[in-house]
């Protein structure tokens, strides 16, 4: 057990030296063969050297994996109106790193949750398909759109994500009395065991039509704000399609891994995708994931869970006050 | 209610979704690991960047067409033609990561049509195609 613990502090501590330990050994180096152009560069900028904040953002989405891990919630929903607003990069390049970050959790995830039915790749793919498509058209228009007025929207989004989070009271094993027709038609079904019971859970879904109706949202907000939707899936396929909550927060973490490919496609196109930004947020919160999962058992979830509330009214007024141009 | 039975043995998942998660599993990490080398050739100069690493403040703060416009980066998949560049080597690893759910499904695919569940043959060869579609450029290409 202490091993298995030692090991899980150990894989993402070793990630986070080796990327600290290359900018410290290479970076200066670097900076001092180009002060002249970096002091060009630093004019009317932050003060701080150009290493510094790809340090600071491995840290904070380390961090940042380790609240979203214990709250609940993807890393997308706090790393986009976070490091929009506290960071000096663009909402363009963030919401591309963002969806990055969603991407590679979901894909990291997916394996497992797959293997353990408790994502379930029947009811992944006909909703997969529509929020896809729907992400492409969002990321379109997120980028075709105002920066002010996608921080607008993203303020009102995240308020709204928050009041969500507080007033939501998932069910873990909704009443299915009767499967619906296109549930039904498409086999929309399965079973997972539950390691608390050793029972074996089966589930199908009703309310079908509408739940894929409202992925033509969730998608189009996905890929116009760089978020993982995670906040939106689990209410949707747990609230309204009535599958168990486990099936649904595993089902919603792997759909990520597809309705984030596609919007992740087109702000790579065009151009949104800078490594010095979006490599150290990946790694930064993947490891903080690692360690979040392990801290799980110790934390105050209730406590935590207030907490990113809070973070997110205050991120998403932030994003407001950006958007007003305050 | 969630129907429960008793059965004390874990559900197996289909032959599909597990082939899915297989290739899945190995595709992540081998992106992640390649990204992981990619940064470390770019950041430590090993690799030469088309946008100098110093000037990168100039342009994160600005919005995608002006950095576009001044450092003079491609669009779409013009960046295949600066993989001798430390920035752009660093894409190899995302394409990874960004394609993998199109070969996921392709891998499955024959598995859906040999076992005649027509639907999801359908609903996988949509999702490729509209992948597909989003990873052309065609909806990406060019600044705003």
């Amino acid at each position: 057990m202490k091993q298995r613990i030692t090991l899980a502090f150990l894989v993402p501590g070793i990630l986070l030296a080796m990327m600290i330990v290359t900018f410290i050994i290479y970076a200066p180096d670097s900076l001092a063969g180009a002060a002249e152009a970096n002091a060009a560069a630093m004019a009317g900028q932050s003060a701080l050297p150009w290493w510094a904040w790809p340090i600071i953002l491995l840290f904070f989405c380390f961090i940042l994996g380790i609240i979203a891990v214990m709250a609940g919630v993807g890393g997308g929903v706090l790393f986009v109106p976070l490091v929009s607003g506290f960071f000096p990069f663009h909402l363009d390049f963030v919401r591309g790193a963002g969806l990055l970050v969603a991407l590679a959790g979901a894909l990291a995830a997916g394996p497992g949750l797959l293997k353990r039915n408790l994502a379930s790749l029947r009811l992944v793919m006909p909703v997969a398909l529509i929020a896809s498509s729907c992400a492409v058209a969002g990321a379109v228009l997120g980028l075709a759109l105002p920066a002010n007025v996608v921080q607008l929207c993203l303020g009102g989004t995240i308020m709204f994500i928050a009041i969500l989070l507080l007033c939501s009271k998932n069910v873990a094993m909704p009443h299915v009395e009767k499967q619906d027709a296109l549930g039904l038609a498409l086999g929309i079904r399965g079973s997972y065991l539950e390691p608390s019971t050793q029972e074996v859970v089966e589930w199908k879904t009703h309310r079908t039509l509408p739940g894929l109706l409202l992925f033509i949202v969730i998608g189009i907000m996905a890929g116009m704000f760089g978020l993982g939707a995670g906040w939106a899936n689990v209410p949707v396929l747990n609230l309204l399609m009535g599958a168990p909550l486990k099936v649904a927060v595993g089902t919603s973490k792997f759909l990520l891994s597809i309705t984030d490919t596609s919007a992740a496609w087109v702000y790579l196109n065009k151009g949104c995708v800078l490594p010095i930004i979006a490599i150290p947020s990946i790694v930064g919160l993947m490891a903080g994931s690692f360690v979040g999962v392990r801290l799980l058992a110790k934390a105050k979830p209730k406590f935590i869970r207030y907490m990113v509330i809070g973070v997110l009214l205050f991120s998403g007024a932030k994003a407001l006050q950006k958007g007003l141009g305050m | 209610m969630a129907m429960r039975n008793s059965m004390d043995m874990s559900p197996a998942p289909s032959k599909e979704q597990m082939a899915y998660a297989d290739l899945l599993f190995y595709g992540c990490w081998a992106g992640l690991l390649v990204m992981l080398i990619t940064y470390t050739l770019y950041v430590s100069g090993i690799l030469p960047p088309h946008v100098p690493l110093e000037r990168m403040p100039e342009y994160w703060g600005e919005a995608v067409s002006t950095y576009l416009t001044k450092a003079q980066v491609p669009t779409g998949w013009g960046w295949t033609t600066l993989l001798d560049r430390g920035d752009f080597v660093n894409f190899v690893g995302v394409v990874l990561l960004a394609g993998l759910s199109i070969f996921c499904y392709l891998r499955i695919m024959p598995g859906l049509l040999a076992k005649k569940d027509r639907i999801y043959f359908i609903l996988a060869l949509l999702q490729v195609l509209v992948l597909m579609f989003a990873a052309s450029g065609i909806v990406g290409a060019g600044a705003h």
